[in-house]
C-alpha cells in the first residue's frame, strides 16, 4: 500500500488549540528496492530539528502559546530499564526530564493541575496513575530529585512553583486557580505564600501518587490513610541497592588495605598470611556492611531498640556464634573480628536514618552523640587486636 | 507509623495555641498525623511522632508553629560537625 495515509490529524481542541497525533507515517513503498530492502518508517512527525522527542510523549498541543507535550500513561520497556538503573544508582543524577507543563489525556480549561518533580522516576509514577484522566502536570525543576528530598533541599519550593506557574502561562491554560501539590512537598512550599504571589491556591494531594485518582474522584478530599507516610518492607527494600552502590564507591579501597595490614607478621611481612587473614577480616567488614545496610533496613520494625545504631550492633552481635563456628580462630582474633563487624554494622545502620521517613534530626543527633564514640572505639580496638594477633598467642 | 517509632522526647516542635487560627493546614500536611483540630484549634496529639520535616511550620499562615527543621540523616550531621554549621539544613539523600 502506498504511504498516503496522513500521520497527522488536526483536531479542534481546548479553545482553538490544535493537537498533532504522533502516528508514524510509513514511507511510500518503492517500486524497486536497490539495497537492503524497503526503507524503515519515516521520522516521527513530532520530531523537530535540534530537539529529542522523548518516547513518553504521544502528542503536542499546539497554539500561539508554547507547546504542551501530552504524555502516555503506560510505561514502556525503556521506562522500566531506566527505573531499574536509577534504583541501582547508576544513572540516578541524570534521570530527569525537562521542567514545564505536560498533559495526560485531553486536558482543558477545567482540568486539574498536578504538580510534581522532574526526577523521571517520580514523573513516571505520576503519569501512570493518571491513566484515563484529563490532567495537566506541572513539572518543577528539582534538579532531578524526588519530591520529598527536593522539598528538604528547598528546590521543590515556593519560589520554583511560583516561577513555573508564571513561566508556563498556566493561568491562560486553565480557568480555575488551583494546583495539586503532593503532600510530601509541603515542607518546601508555603501554600499561603504561593497564593499571595501568583493567585493559585495550593491543594495538598495524597502522600502517594497511587492515591491520586481516588483523591481526584473524591472531590479532592484525602483520607487519613492517604495523608500518612508509610515505610513498608517493599519501600525499604527499594532503597538498599542505591545505598550499596553509593557507599561501595566511597569505601572500596578499604578492602585492599585490609589485606595489607593482615600480612604484618613476626617475619615483618608475609603475603600468604596477608591473603589468608585478609579474606577473614574483609569478610567480617563485608558482613558488617550486609548487617547494617541490608538486614537492619529490611527487618527494621522487628529488631529491638529505637536507635538505629543499637539495632545494628544487636543484630551483628547476634550473629557472633555462627561466625565463631565458621571461622574457628583464636580468642583474640575472634574478638577483633566481632568488634569490626559490630561497629561497622552499627555505624551503617545509623547511616540508614537518612533514608527513612520518620527519623527526626534531633533524634539522630542525640543517637550519634552516644553511638559514634563507641563505634570508633570498638573499631579501633578491633583493628589493634587484629594487628597484634600474629605476634601473640591468645 | 505502626511498628516504626524513633527516639522519644527530642522533637523541637512547639505550638502557640493563642496564635492558632484553626485553618487546619498543619493537620493536612503532617505526614505523621501529629496534629488534630479540636474546638477550632490545632493540638499536638502525637508530638513524639514528629520527624521535624518542617511542613507544618512552613505552611502555618500565622507563624504559630516552630520547629527546627531538617533531615534526620547521620552522614549529613557528621558532615556538618566536620565542616562547620554553615551547611544548609537539608541536603542529604
Amino acid at each position: 500500500m502506498a504511504g498516503t495515509k496522513s500521520g497527522r490529524e488536526e483536531k479542534d481542541f481546548s479553545e482553538g488549540s490544535v493537537i498533532e497525533l504522533a502516528e508514524v507515517q510509513t514511507a511510500a513503498a518503492p517500486q524497486e528496492v536497490c539495497c537492503g530492502g524497503a526503507p524503515p518508517p519515516k521520522t516521527n512527525p513530532l520530531e523537530r530539528p535540534g530537539y529529542t522527542l522523548k518516547p513518553f510523549v504521544r502528542a503536542f498541543i499546539k497554539d500561539s502559546r508554547s507547546d504542551v507535550a501530552l504524555v502516555k500513561t503506560e510505561l514502556d520497556f525503556s521506562d522500566h530499564i531506566g527505573a531499574l538503573l536509577a534504583r541501582l544508582g547508576i544513572n540516578r543524577d541524570e534521570y530527569r526530564i525537562a521542567p514545564g507543563l505536560y498533559g495526560v489525556g485531553y486536558p482543558g480549561q477545567g482540568s486539574p493541575v498536578i504538580v510534581t518533580a522532574n526526577y523521571k522516576l517520580t514523573f513516571d509514577f505520576v503519569r501512570r496513575e493518571l491513566a484515563g484522566l484529563d490532567c495537566w502536570i506541572l513539572v518543577l525543576d528539582t534538579c532531578g530529585i524526588n519530591v520529598w528530598c527536593a522539598a528538604g533541599k528547598r528546590t521543590f519550593s515556593t519560589e520554583e512553583i511560583v516561577y513555573r506557574i508564571k513561566e508556563t502561562g498556566l493561568s491562560e491554560r486553565v480557568n480555575h486557580r488551583r494546583v495539586i501539590v503532593p503532600q510530601l512537598g509541603a515542607s518546601g512550599i508555603a501554600a499561603h505564600e504561593v497564593r499571595k504571589r501568583c493567585g493559585f491556591r495550593v491543594v495538598y494531594g495524597p502522600v502517594k501518587a497511587v492515591a491520586l485518582k481516588a483523591f481526584l474522584e473524591n472531590d479532592m478530599q484525602a483520607t487519613e490513610k492517604m495523608r500518612t507516610v508509610t515505610f513498608t518492607f517493599g519501600e525499604r527494600f527499594e532503597l538498599i541497592p542505591v545505598e550499596f552502590y553509593l557507599f561501595g564507591r566511597k569505601v572500596w579501597w578499604i578492602f585492599p588495605l585490609l589485606f595489607i595490614i593482615s600480612g604484618f607478621s613476626p617475619d615483618i611481612f608475609s603475603p600468604l598470611q596477608g591473603w589468608q587473614r585478609g579474606i577473614l577480616v574483609s569478610s567480617a567488614a563485608l558482613w558488617g556492611g550486609v548487617c547494617g545496610m541490608l538486614i537492619v533496613p529490611l527487618l527494621l520494625p522487628w529488631i529491638p531498640g529505637r536507635a538505629f545504631s543499637l539495632k545494628g550492633a544487636l543484630l551483628a552481635m547476634a550473629t557472633t556464634p555462627a561466625f565463631v563456628l565458621v571461622a574457628d580462630l583464636q580468642v583474640l582474633e575472634t574478638t577483633a573480628l566481632v568488634l569490626v563487624f559490630t561497629s561497622i554494622s552499627s555505624h551503617l545502620a545509623m547511616n540508614f536514618t537518612g533514608s527513612t521517613p520518620y527519623t527526626s534530626p534531633s533524634g539522630v543527633e542525640k543517637e550519634m552523640k552516644r553511638a559514634l564514640p563507641l563505634q570508633g572505639l570498638a573499631l579501633a580496638a578491633g583493628i589493634v587486636m587484629w594487628l597484634a594477633a600474629p605476634f601473640v598467642n591468645i | 507509623m505502626k511498628g516504626l517509632r524513633y527516639i522519644e522526647n527530642v522533637a523541637s516542635l512547639t505550638l502557640d495555641k493563642d496564635r492558632c487560627v484553626g485553618c487546619s493546614t498543619c493537620v493536612t500536611v503532617c505526614p505523621h498525623r501529629v496534629f488534630q483540630l479540636q474546638e477550632s484549634k490545632a493540638v499536638m496529639v502525637d508530638k513524639n511522632g514528629c520527624m521535624e520535616c518542617g511542613a507544618c511550620a512552613v505552611n502555618c499562615p500565622v507563624d504559630a508553629i516552630r520547629v527546627d527543621p531538617g533531615v534526620g540523616c547521620a552522614s549529613l550531621i557528621i558532615n556538618r560537625w566536620l565542616k562547620g554549621k554553615n551547611l544548609p539544613s537539608g541536603s542529604c539523600c
